[in-house]
């Protein structure tokens, strides 16, 4: 079997066991939030936040919901860090520096889990597990409650109300995530992913040295890292260390636990608002957007650039022998078209279009299928833009699924996709123009290449690292830190601003002169939205890196 | 690619449309009188005025005044080309070169051509303006103090007030002759009045106290007898004040989508803004990088020129239709104006786009005017042309539009002469009255006796009066009646009662109404628009059922009064539906007020006038139809030309990137797919274009893209490929052309 066929069956192995796992899990999720009967333990979690489940939110209520919960794990994780010293299991690793600490703890809390330290020489096993992996749940758990709480604005009208966030994060934790996360660590495990508590083990080497192979609760915490589309390894080589995905299979596995619940979501939407074919056009859409970048990742890197690469006919340099080009690359393009930011290989050391193909994938704002929860929102966003221009065209104001799209839907609508470009952009601008580049491994167009994907993966709350650039200095914590902070919250913000502002609208009911949303002309003029406004925002910095170097 | 814009068509000026000032003919143009719907099948039904170049000139003088900042800031994107225009406008004092010039000149021209685009549209209005204010003369009106209906005018003290002054409540009397001084109801009198100042129309008009005829306007001239008027505007807001303000657009304010599409336009701008902006760091390492680069026109060690990035900021920024929003905005409501309908906001206009529900009066807007004698049904033993020869007598008398068909009916079927009641030899005439219900003649009355008496009307009541003179009906008239009334129409019974016999039915008169011509195909239009269509009558059900199916819309409301009728407003827009009606009487004016789009007739009360958010000059209720298509093709125009000018920036994007960076990486050039000749040229061959098509698209705005009544999906289809598609590729050939000639300039 060549290089080439393996990759494609492995891909559509994928796309089977995807479309095969949306329906079911797709209905759980939806019978989830929507379900209003609490569990015991559920009961319990209400009191302790003080919450009454029974009492719904507004959009505002909602909004400050999530900042405060976010904002208390912020400083919890935070001080969690600054302490690890003095705690138990902290395998004797110094307290996290400050601006270290702030990082890591706006990283781990904004579903980013950008990585500007060394898992296993920086962080002890007790930070790992009640501080990074239980953020882990709760931030990806974030996003899929803002997410239902726009859905409800799309389905819901003449109210207010959105939903009880408490609620919504108790439930999606314990009854969506908590399940899946032990199933698929047991998987892990008997792949070969490690899980114990250990410091350490002492082995020989080869060539008669020792070293420490320090071992953890692994598996555990790499199930929670893709499912959530979180991207935090245990370890610095993520998911390109053996511990973490040992074999071609677990491989797999990681790939499908980061892509499952993001590609399920739009079939809640399609319920909630009471049209299936609604939730499939979305669905498409995130479909034909992966599927054309997991094509175009593979095609660059097989095809390879260079020399080397193409001497032995493919670019292998900082790839996994065991995940060989293919599965390494189609393991980059899930990781960047959700919010995961896990890596299974170097992209660095892509060729420059291979490379240029991840940084796309975050530059589209992680819709297809993006983060949990954040793709979906991401993506109704962009459907919501599509349809005010695509909408004027059929002669009436704007409408999706019945609300009108009128000066305040957009304001928030834009604000939203304002947010990402603005930091990207102005971030890297600022690196350059202030000399914090850190391009001393390399210049020119490379060294672009790593400022522009490390600013890009930071504001998109993606978390990946092209790598080759030094970023736990003070100025690249804080920078990269802000950027996390903003291209995370702001959105959140203006995505519940819009779903209140859809929920009090009185639907109106669709017609022959209604613009349909669900057929193949509305899929492709989202795709084309989505990549047109991307490539305009994107293209001149993009000339100056990958494409200056690639072409 | 040509500055002037291109006219189109012959023989369609400016003006046509416009009202007339008083006393001349109305030109050409004018809509058709009321009643004669508009063919259905014209190709492009919603047109709109074109342009001559002349006017392009004329506006020019209006479109340089717009330059200033203080007036541009109401239009984001073009304060951004001119911020950039004058920042180049140093850069090249400083450092000049012909490049520089070019593209200075270019960006300075780009927001005077966006200027025009708004001083043009408005320019028509103003001309409409010009002729409503030569109506609008300053009179002196007669004001009568104290006065009380019923005693004669002359019995008052007459004190001359200059019109301007006059208050509302005053009381004025208006003689032959002289010009209404405002606007009001009439409270005593009758009179005919020539209102083509406001409407065009050259025909006078009946105004009348009382009833829905009683509402006089401003400006208009009474022709005869005299009338005393309630005064009912407030100084400065006549009806002919406000028209003048809207068409000129002197406080325009901004529609609801018109505010969401900026604030769509100003995000854009602000992330192109961004996206130039921050480059400069970057060009600046990257020709750090490539020390040995040599400098080209556009990037130096400096990194990229100001020129350049002003250059680059303009065309990325949505110009296009930055350029032409608001001009595209003020000629929907020019398009209204030319068919002689009055917004009162643009919002109107709008929302007639969003209609899903269209409130029709059957009586003149789906029916002709009034029912008519279809048909003579005779029952057994008589035949149909007796049938007609008895109604036809006994209608002689009967003024009424029924009573007028009656007589048509039996002259085109059997040749029956119309006979003058004075001909007929001892006659006796019994006209129609609401307690009779019958009219009828009395004929031979020689001692005082007559010989033969004929009645005609309403079945019961002819009826009665066939038994009341000894005589059966048989069941037959009964059936007849009540066939007639099942299909829908109205049976009048005719009957005869000769001297010494008993009376007996003869047969009966079917009438019908008569749907207009065309209606059923515009309401399948409708349908496939995704416009419900409701026809509103004081019929029973069952007639307003026959009539609903026969003129093909898809539900009534059948006796219906006022409440009702702002029942059903309240419960459609309860479901999330916009409404549109039109009404003339004061008893329509909730409801008017209540719809989403409410058209008063001209004809009608001032509390409907007032009520309604637009006024229909020509009071044909039919237009409701074309209004909504001047809505949806308002909305369409802003649509497509926004897709247009999104799409546009791709290829503004393969002249101006690999122009940038070809010099730091000469890999770059392979983005040069026009092959444009050096840097210089395709950066400014790019801005030319961009200002170029503004100019371009000018009649495009004016006259809003071509629209025919369909489905959402064909409508998107078309103009998705048209404007999407062509937006693509027209910059590519556009920039390539302007290139092949650019790069023969010296210094280029």
């Amino acid at each position: 079997m060549t290089m080439t066929t393996a990759g494609v069956l492995f891909v559509l192995s994928l796309v089977a066991a995807l479309v095969a796992v949306h329906k079911p899990l797709g209905d759980h999720m939806f019978r989830v939030v929507s379900g209003t009967r609490s569990s015991r333990v559920e009961r319990g979690v209400y009191r302790l936040v003080g919450a009454n489940p029974a009492a719904e939110q507004t959009w505002g209520v909602y909004a400050r919901s999530v900042l405060a919960f976010s904002a208390v794990s912020l400083l919890f994780l935070y001080a969690f860090q600054r302490v690890q010293d003095k705690l138990w299991l902290s395998l004797g690793f110094d307290a996290v520096v400050p601006h270290g600490a702030w990082n890591t703890a706006v990283s781990f809390v904004t579903n980013t889990n950008w990585q500007s330290y060394s898992g296993e020489s920086t962080m002890g096993h007790l930070v790992q597990m009640a501080g990074l992996a239980v953020q882990n749940f709760v931030s990806a758990a974030v996003g899929i409650a803002v997410a239902v709480a726009l859905v409800r604005g799309f389905a819901r009208s003449r109210t207010g109300q959105l939903g009880n966030f408490w609620v919504d994060l108790t439930r999606i934790v314990l009854r969506i995530l908590l399940p899946i996360a032990v199933l698929a660590a047991l998987a892990l495990m008997l792949g070969g992913a490690v899980q114990n508590l250990s410091g350490g083990t002492e082995a020989a080497t080869l060539t008669g040295g020792t070293q420490t192979v320090p071992g953890g609760p692994v598996a555990s915490q790499e199930v929670i890292k893709e499912l959530g589309t979180n991207g935090g390894g245990f370890y610095n080589a993520n998911s390109a260390h053996p511990f973490e995905n040992p074999t071609a299979w677990t491989n797999w596995l990681e790939i499908f636990l980061i892509l499952v619940i993001p590609f399920s979501l739009p079939r809640v939407f399609g319920r909630m608002v009471g049209q299936k074919r609604q939730g499939y056009a979305i669905a498409a859409v995130m479909s034909l957007l992966a599927l054309a970048s997991v094509v175009l990742t593979n095609v660059f890197e097989l095809t390879g650039g260079g020399t080397v690469p193409q001497a032995i006919g493919a670019a292998l340099e900082g790839k996994e022998v065991r995940f060989d080009v293919s599965n390494s690359a189609t393991f980059a393009a899930a990781t960047t078209l959700t919010s995961t930011g896990a890596v299974n290989s170097f992209h660095d050391s892509y060729t420059p279009l291979g490379g240029m193909m991840p940084m796309i994938n975050m530059m589209l704002g992680e819709v297809a299928p993006g983060g949990t929860g954040s793709g979906l929102y991401g993506m109704l966003v962009l459907a919501v833009l599509t349809v005010f221009v695509a909408g004027l065209m059929v002669g009436r104001t704007p409408e999706y699924l019945g609300r009108k799209i009128g000066a305040r839907e957009i304001k928030f609508a834009s604000l939203y996709f304002l947010v990402t470009p603005a930091l990207v952009l102005i971030a890297t601008a600022t690196a350059f123009a202030t000399g914090n580049d850190s391009t001393t491994l390399n210049v020119g167009p490379h060294g672009l290449s790593e400022v522009l994907y490390a600013f890009t993966s930071a504001s998109n709350n993606n978390g990946s690292a092209f790598g080759g650039i030094t970023v736990n200095t003070t100025w690249w914590d804080t920078a990269t830190g802000l950027c996390m902070l903003l291209g995370r919250f702001l959105p959140i913000i203006f995505v519940l601003a819009l779903a209140g502002s859809l929920a009090r609208q009185t639907p109106t009911p669709a017609s022959e002169g209604t613009l349909p949303t669900h057929r193949p002309l509305f899929v492709g003029m989202v795709v084309g939205v989505t990549v047109v406004l991307v490539a305009l925002t994107f293209l001149p910095a993009l000339a100056l890196g990958p494409l200056a170097e690639g072409l | 690619m040509s500055v002037a814009p291109v006219t189109t068509g012959t023989g369609d000026q400016p003006t046509a449309g416009t009202p007339a000032p008083a006393g001349t003919p109305a030109p050409a143009g004018t809509p058709a009188p009321a009643g004669t719907p508009a063919p259905a099948t014209r190709g492009n039904r919603v047109g709109g005025g074109l342009l001559d170049p002349g006017q392009l000139l004329r506006s020019l003088p209006d479109a340089l005044r717009k330059l200033d900042p203080r007036t541009l800031w109401r239009n984001p994107v073009m304060l951004i080309v001119e911020i950039g225009a004058a920042f180049t406008t140093v850069l090249a004092v400083a450092d000049p070169s012909v490049f520089a010039w070019a593209v200075t000149v270019w960006l300075w021209l780009t927001v005077v051509f966006a200027n025009l685009a708004e001083a043009v549209a408005e320019g028509r209005g103003k001309a409409q303006a010009a002729t409503l204010r030569q109506a609008k003369k300053d009179t002196v009106a007669t004001r009568l103090a104290g006065w009380t209906p019923g005693t004669a005018a002359s019995a008052y003290r007459q004190e001359p007030v200059p019109a301007p002054e006059l208050r509302q409540g005053d009381i004025v009397l208006v003689e032959a002759g002289e010009i209404v001084p405002g606007d009001g109801d009439v409270v005593e009198g009758i009179a005919s009045v020539d209102e083509s100042a406001i409407t065009g129309e050259s025909a006078p008009v009946i105004r009348e106290s009382g009833g829905d005829r009683s509402a006089v306007t401003g400006g208009t001239r009474v022709l005869s007898d005299h009338i005393v008027v309630r005064i009912t505007q407030k100084p400065g807001e006549s009806f002919i004040d406000r028209m003048i303000a809207l068409v000129e657009g002197a406080n325009r304010q901004k529609t609801p989508n018109e505010i969401a599409l900026n604030i769509l336009l100003a995000a854009l701008t602000v992330v192109f803004l961004l996206a130039v902006v921050t480059l400069q760091p970057l060009a600046i390492f990257s020709k750090g990088y490539q020390a040995a680069a040599p400098d080209t026109g556009a990037v130096t060690d400096a990194g990229v020129t100001g020129i350049v990035l002003a250059a680059l900021l303009v065309c990325l920024i949505p110009t296009t239709i930055g350029a032409l929003l608001s001009a595209i905005g003020i000629a929907g409501m020019d398009r209204l104006v030319q068919r002689n309908v009055l917004a009162m906001s643009g919002r109107a206009v709008e929302a007639a786009g969003d209609v899903d529900t269209l409130l029709l009066d059957k009586t003149g807007t789906i029916t002709l005017g009034n029912r008519q004698a279809a048909e003579f049904v005779p029952v057994e033993g008589r035949t149909a042309a007796e049938v007609a020869d008895a109604a036809q007598l006994s209608s002689l008398a009967d003024e009424t539009p029924e009573g007028r068909s009656v007589v048509v009916l039996a002259k085109n079927w059997f040749g029956l002469r119309e006979r003058e009641p004075g001909l007929v030899p001892h006659a006796t005439f019994v006209p129609f009255t609401a307690q009779t219900r019958m009219s009828g003649v009395d004929l031979g009355a020689e001692n005082g006796r007559p010989t033969r008496r004929v009645r005609k009307g309403a079945a019961a009541a002819v009826m009665k009066w066939v038994r009341d003179n000894g005589g059966h009906p048989t069941e037959q008239v009964g059936r007849i009646v009540d066939e007639i009334s099942g299909i829908g129409g109205t049976p009048l019974v005719v009957a005869e009662h000769v001297d010494g016999e008993p009376a007996r039915a003869l047969g009966v008169i079917h009438l019908k109404d008569v749907v207009k011509a065309g209606m059923r195909e515009r309401f399948d239009e409708m349908r496939r628009m995704g416009i419900r269509t409701v026809m509103i009558t004081g019929d029973n059900p069952r007639t307003a059922r026959a009539i609903a199916e026969e003129a093909g819309v898809d539900d009534f409301l059948a006796e219906a009064t006022p409440e009702e009728k702002l029942a059903l407003i309240s419960k459609e827009q309860e479901g999330g539906r916009l409404v549109a009606m039109t009404g003339d009487g004061t008893n329509d004016a909730p409801a008017l007020a209540q719809a989403d789009v409410g058209v008063a007739m001209n004809t009608g009360t001032s509390a409907a006038k007032e009520a309604g958010n637009m006024v229909d000059l020509d009071s044909d209720p039919t237009k409701l139809i074309e209004i909504v298509e001047i809505g949806k093709q308002l909305l369409i125009t802003r649509g497509a030309l926004t897709t247009f000018s999104i799409a546009n920036d791709i290829a503004k994007y393969f002249a101006i990137i690999p122009a940038m960076f070809a010099g730091i990486y000469p890999s770059l050039d392979a983005l040069n797919v026009m092959r444009l000749s050096s840097p210089t040229s395709a950066i400014l061959s790019a801005v030319i274009f961009n200002a170029v098509v503004i100019v371009a698209l000018i009649p495009l705005a004016l006259r809003g893209v071509r629209y025919r009544p369909s489905s959402a999906s064909t409508l998107l289809s078309r103009n998705l490929l048209r404007y999407g598609l062509g937006g693509i590729v027209v910059p590519f050939v556009g920039i390539k052309l302007i290139d092949l000639l650019v790069q023969f300039v010296p210094g280029i």
